[in-house]
């Protein structure tokens, strides 16, 4: 079976584990299998049935974004990794889910 | 969430940060749990791969960078447990477009550079819900 790599901050929701084995012929069903397995994953990995845009998942060093997305087919000896994509900003400040306004910000 | 940082690393990112200004700087924190809190062991410049003309707002890393960084901790035997980068002239607290990007379980340590000068620092974590950051407690030893 083909194994995805989970990226530390999501093992949380796979009890810990690093490497999870999945079945599946393509990406997406690979995904699919992983979800499934780990139900608390999905909501960090889509967004309306779509990864969300700061996921990434490699097929060795190959982003899937260069080969054929989600289709991708899989061999059972490969190794996925899902990569998050690291990326920050100031304002719009949003805190508690409550905007707040640069004066009132705490110090 | 309690997140303890010695001082020579916050030093190193204060650093960091004050000469990346104007722009944005940022890195990864690798650390380990432990007695309940997240112990920063070590902290691990990246360059940002944001365009030139947004980098005084923005910051971004490829995930080549993760998956090096994190291969890197697992053979130190530490996490990759947060990252770490800075808002030029603005709050040390979350944006909306840093929310949007986050993961939950992880440490979001921002610092407000103020004139090139480092004026604060604060712990973040993403709620599970990824409805909103949570405040840490930043415990500098």
């Amino acid at each position: 079976m083909a194994k995805i790599r989970i990226p530390t901050p999501l093992r949380a929701y796979t009890d810990g584990e690093s490497n999870i084995e999945v079945a599946g012929d393509t990406v997406a069903e690979a995904l699919g299998d992983l979800v499934a397995q780990h139900p608390d994953l999905r909501a960090h990995l889509f967004q309306d049935d779509q990864l969300r845009n700061f996921v990434n998942i490699f097929i060795g060093d190959e982003d899937i974004r260069f080969l054929q997305g989600l289709e991708t087919e899989i061999n059972s000896d490969d190794s996925l990794r899902i990569i998050p994509s690291i990326a920050g900003g100031n304002p719009p400040i949003s805190i508690g889910g409550k905007q707040i306004a640069d004066e009132e910000a705490p110090r | 969430m309690n997140v303890q940082i010695c001082s020579a690393l916050q030093r190193g990112i204060f650093d960091q940060m004050e000469a990346s200004y104007p722009n944005e700087g940022g890195g990864f924190l690798l650390g380990q749990p432990q007695d309940g809190a997240i112990v920063i062991r070590d902290i691990i410049q990246v360059e940002n791969t944001f365009a030139e003309e947004e980098q005084h707002h923005r910051y971004a890393m490829t995930p080549h960078d993760w998956m090096r960084l994190e291969d890197e901790a697992d053979e130190r035997g530490l996490s990759l447990v947060g990252y770490y980068h800075s808002h030029p002239d603005s709050p040390a607290i979350p944006s909306e477009y840093d929310r949007e990007h986050a993961l939950p379980n992880f440490v979001y340590i921002i610092t407000s550079v103020v004139m090139a000068k480092a004026a604060d620092m604060r712990a973040w974590q993403l709620r599970s819900d990824r409805s909103a950051f949570d405040a840490g407690t930043l415990s500098v030893t």
